[in-house]
């Protein structure tokens, strides 16, 4: 067995060697860590869920999500707030970016593998997948975006109402961590134009998978819980 | 050195791993049910029946399983990760439940009191 095919052999997210620790069971310490990150980051947005939840229906004063308000002092029509096409479209090409970060993991496992074809090359790039992967988690922060400019233009802001201050929250801390996954993409990518990521850094691309595809599960539930039940 | 042995341990025990074409068919499960849902939000009869808010739940939660079991590896990894992610997940989802009893959220909608 060569060097790099047991390297390849490996690389499956149980890094060996490198000075890395490992427990008693023979697993990673960083993923454990991650994955105990993970399980406290359920608590939180299910805390974030369950105020949206509870205050869901209580806002005296519109504009309200799924139903058409009209201010009794002014005579104002708001229509129902959310645009459901537009985060639909949204929640697919988040969807689409677990699909790419998942792809760009396997590229790295399998870097030493010989590759024949144009299709093996395109599977096989781990910077095409991690670009992929950015690329559609920035693409979802511009629906976001775009998605808050039309909100506080059509007159709901955090301070509108308790939807709009429950909302915002929830959202905005989901946004949040898409970019932050988006800054550990590029730190990836980083590392690959640097030194090029080896099956041995598969542990390092799993980490940030494991985060990602997290926040693509949390988005799930928003999607569901906030956008399509009225 | 025993640390080595038994990280080579936990290795051989969780090689199994999906191929890409599991990734592919796992996207294209995850369009058709997104696809499902908002079809389901614009069609009367489906989201006016008491059947829509469970339906939606389940449609969810399947999504949900699958991005874990199959993105997440937790269906190939070892038991301790999966035991790391759905204890909270559990805690989580019983306190979002209590909350929702607690302000009356769910009794209204199970129709215990009107």
């Amino acid at each position: 067995m060569t060097a790099n095919s047991a390297t390849a052999a490996h690389g499956d997210g149980h890094a060996h060697g490198g000075g890395h620790h490992y427990t008693s069971l023979g697993l990673d310490n960083r993923k454990i860590a991650i994955w105990t990150f993970i399980g406290s980051e359920c608590m939180l947005f299910a805390s974030l869920i369950s105020t949206y939840l509870v205050y869901k229906g209580r806002s005296p004063a519109g504009p309200y999500p799924h139903e058409a308000w009209t201010n009794p002092a002014t005579g104002e029509v708001f229509k129902p707030i959310l645009n459901i096409p537009v985060t639909s479209a949204s929640t697919f090409v988040l969807l689409m970016s677990s699909l790419a970060m998942v792809l760009a993991l396997a590229a790295v496992q399998n870097k030493n593998l010989p590759k024949h074809t144009f299709g093996e090359r395109v599977l096989g790039s781990s910077k095409l997948w991690l670009w992929m992967t950015a690329l559609l988690g920035i693409t979802f922060l511009g629906f976001q975006a775009y998605e808050f400019t039309s909100f506080v233009h059509e007159g709901l802001s955090i301070r509108t109402n308790l939807f709009g201050s429950s909302f915002f929250t929830l959202t905005g801390f989901h946004g949040a961590h898409v970019t932050a996954g988006v800054l550990w993409l590029f730190t990836l990518l980083a590392i690959d134009y640097k030194r090029g990521l080896t099956p041995a850094d598969s542990l390092l691309v799993d980490i940030c998978a494991l985060y990602w595809h997290f926040v693509d599960v949390v988005w799930i539930a928003i999607f569901t819980l906030l956008y399509l039940i009225k | 050195m025993a640390d080595h042995a038994h990280a080579h341990d936990a290795h051989a025990q969780h090689e199994e791993h999906p191929t890409w074409s599991t990734y592919w068919k796992v996207a294209l499960i995850l369009t058709i049910i997104t696809a499902v849902e908002v079809s389901a939000y614009y069609i009367p009869a489906w989201e006016n029946s008491w059947v829509y808010v469970p339906s939606m739940l389940i449609m969810s939660a399947v999504k949900f399983v699958i991005v874990v079991m199959y993105y997440m590896h937790l269906k190939y990894d070892h038991k301790l990760f999966r035991a790391l992610f759905t204890g909270p997940l559990i805690v989580a989802t019983l306190t979002l439940i209590g909350l929702l009893f607690l302000f009356s959220k769910l009794v209204l909608r199970l129709g215990i009191i009107s």
